[in-house]
């Protein structure tokens, strides 16, 4: 940049040397341009690609929705997409999702902000110093490998207690992905709770309030604003989970809030087509890419709603 | 707060509200144990299942339609070459975009558009990248359903998690360190080159090993794009014997990679293709535990290590 790089202009007659070191001194401002110039392009990748992402979607879905009503897509009850009677019907698919996200959040929500409370209010630094990369392990087991896990672990334990619980049900695929979810929510949590000044915490200790009304009446609301955006991302991990429904959930569209039927979720339809050899350009490549439109913009209106969330809660100090 | 005068009743309502702190406490670690024992059982189980299936042979067999024959081979070379492509990806546009906004950026609104973007990225669902991938790579750049195609899709995928930690540990280098080397002449990119980048490798090394770690379990985008479950051939090898030495040819190539058929072996109804999925699944969380435990170490080094 040019504020590092000496004035150019000399007063001095124009010696060869001195045209040397002109020269030289052009091309490092040359050579320093460019290499901010790569860095640039490098830091546009990620606008590029969610330009790319919203192309592709909307480019495919247009086509689908040349064929396939709106109104159908929104309010039809059934999901063939790939038999001769074909029916859109997107409620199916987001019945499932819905279903196992419930699940999923109900138990990830309350036990994640259990756990951010303890490690950030109560736990013993060594306590803290283990629990930490112990649960960031968690979030890092690949998610088939949960998939597997609810299958075949979790579902026969259900049975066991509820026999007549279907091989593949929403249920013991939401537990599943409730515990995965788990590291997300308590560790962005436990952050915004740690960023809670200690003053205020002093001032209500002070009082004679004890650690557990402290967390709960003053950290937790001072720290809403950020335990909201963990929220927030819990719920787009848990709606764009995919391979542990693909595996655990079954993959028949079924219209149901039941966690104790099989559902296929958009994700999990997207994969069963995916796994399938379908032409480019037909009905059924068209389809995934709707369902796919229908997940960013689902995930999408999640982000805003969570971003208007922090603003209305947002705490300054 | 109900009004107290009496001392007996002051200690009972202190006596109460400890007990709380107790129990709470108590609910905590009782949460905590949760997550502890889910995986804890779920790394037996694989453990248990898979570890007796684990042999020579399972590593240097193709797949096959007989279970007690089947191996990873196909699997394994295909997420190595598909991380090798990633990496050679993500890195240098992960460490460059970061060095440009920590270093470079202007305070003005196309940098708050690319910081934004980032941040959104980051909660997009790994499948949605799949979809990008299949209309964008596969087709309308025509790199087919190959390894190619699947290392630039990751590449995207973890690139915000590259990003951000190479961020986190520019931001981390004293001041005094780039005012001391433009002090001496240096320009902004040789101070860059001969000072934020070494001192910052550390950091940024801990969060590529934790984005590959994530890409070498994603399963969703990979299938999108189209990688086969079954697949008895070999891409071709990088290494020739006559010049140039090197070949691409794999690039191109159709491919497996180990989540894939993982998952192929569980959809599969019989038992004996259930221990193969459980002896896979064994590897494939020891080496995400193996990369995520290095990455944690690294970190807890560098922490103590560096004082500036």
């Amino acid at each position: 940049m040019s504020a590092v790089v000496p004035g150019e202009i000399s007063a001095a007659p124009h010696s060869g040397a001195m045209t040397a070191r002109l020269a030289y001194r052009r091309s490092r401002i040359w050579r320093e341009r460019t290499i901010e110039g790569v860095l640039f392009l490098a830091a546009m990748v990620s606008v590029f690609t969610t330009v790319g992402i919203v192309y592709v979607l909307v480019k495919e879905s247009v086509v689908f929705f040349q064929t396939v009503p709106l109104r159908d897509f929104l309010t039809d009850t059934q999901w063939t997409p790939l038999f001769d009677d074909a029916h859109f019907g997107v409620m199916v698919l987001l019945s499932g999702t819905l279903t196992s996200s419930v699940v999923a959040l109900a138990i990830a929500i309350p036990l994640g902000t259990i756990i951010a409370i303890y490690l950030s209010e109560f736990a013993p630094f060594a306590v803290r110093e283990v629990a930490k990369p112990f649960l960031e392990l968690l979030g890092g087991v690949p998610t088939i490998v949960y998939g597997y896990f609810a299958l075949l672990f979790v579902t026969p334990i259900l049975q066991w207690f509820y026999p007549e619980l279907p091989g593949f049900n929403l249920l013991s695929a939401g537990i599943v992905m409730g515990i995965m979810i788990i590291p997300y929510v308590s560790s962005i949590s436990e952050d915004a709770m740690r960023a809670v000044p200690m003053s205020l915490r002093e001032g209500s200790y002070a009082m004679g309030a004890t650690r557990f009304q402290t967390a709960t009446r003053v950290v937790v609301p001072a720290a809403f604003s950020g335990i909201a955006s963990a929220y927030i991302l819990g719920i787009s991990r848990a709606v764009g989970e995919t391979m542990i429904l693909a595996v655990a959930a079954g993959q028949q569209p079924n219209l149901t809030l039941n966690p104790l039927e099989p559902a296929a979720t958009i994700t999990a339809y997207i994969v069963q087509v995916a796994l399938g050899d379908l032409p480019h350009g037909s009905i059924g490549y068209q389809t995934i890419f709707a369902a796919g439109l229908t997940l960013m913009l689902f995930t999408l209106a999640c982000n805003i709603g969570g971003h208007m969330l922090r603003k209305t809660f947002r705490e300054a100090y | 707060m109900e009004h107290v005068r009496d001392l007996g009743q002051i200690r009972a309502l202190i006596a109460s509200h400890k007990r709380r702190d107790a129990v709470f406490a108590c609910v905590g670690v009782v949460a905590l144990m949760i997550g502890v024992l889910t995986f804890a059982a779920l790394f037996a189980d694989m453990a248990l299942k898979g570890v007796p299936r684990l042999d020579w042979d399972f590593f240097t067999s193709y797949p096959s339609r007989r279970a007690g024959q089947a191996g990873i081979l196909t699997a394994w070379v295909g997420s190595c070459l598909v991380m090798l492509t990633t990496a050679a990806v993500a890195v240098p546009l992960g460490v460059a975009a970061g060095l440009y906004l920590e270093e470079y950026a202007p305070r003005n609104w196309v940098t708050d558009i690319i910081e934004i973007n980032i941040t959104n990225l980051a909660g997009v669902p790994s499948i949605i990248y799949g979809l990008l991938a299949l209309g964008l790579f596969v087709y309308q750049f025509g790199f087919g359903q190959s390894i190619l195609s699947a290392g630039l899709t990751l590449a995207l995928l973890i690139l915000p998690v590259v990003i951000v930690a190479t961020r986190e540990s520019i931001r981390a280098i004293p001041q005094g360190i780039r005012e001391g080397a433009y002090a001496l002449g240096g320009t902004q990119w040789q101070v860059c080159r001969d000072h934020i980048l070494p001192y910052s490798s550390a950091g940024i090394l801990t969060g590529v090993i934790i984005g590959m770690a994530r890409a070498i379990g994603e399963t969703a985008p990979v299938i999108t794009i189209g990688a086969l479950t079954f697949i008895a051939f070999l891409p071709p090898a990088p290494v020739k014997a006559e010049p140039p030495f090197v070949s691409f040819e794999w690039l191109m190539s159709p491919f497996t990679v180990m989540p894939i058929q993982m998952f192929n072996w569980t959809s599969r109804p019989e038992a004996a293709f259930l221990v193969n999925a459980a002896a896979a699944g064994f590897i494939l969380v020891l080496m995400t535990l193996a990369m995520n435990g290095l990455a944690i170490w690294l970190r807890y080094r560098l922490r103590k290590k560096i004082k500036w």
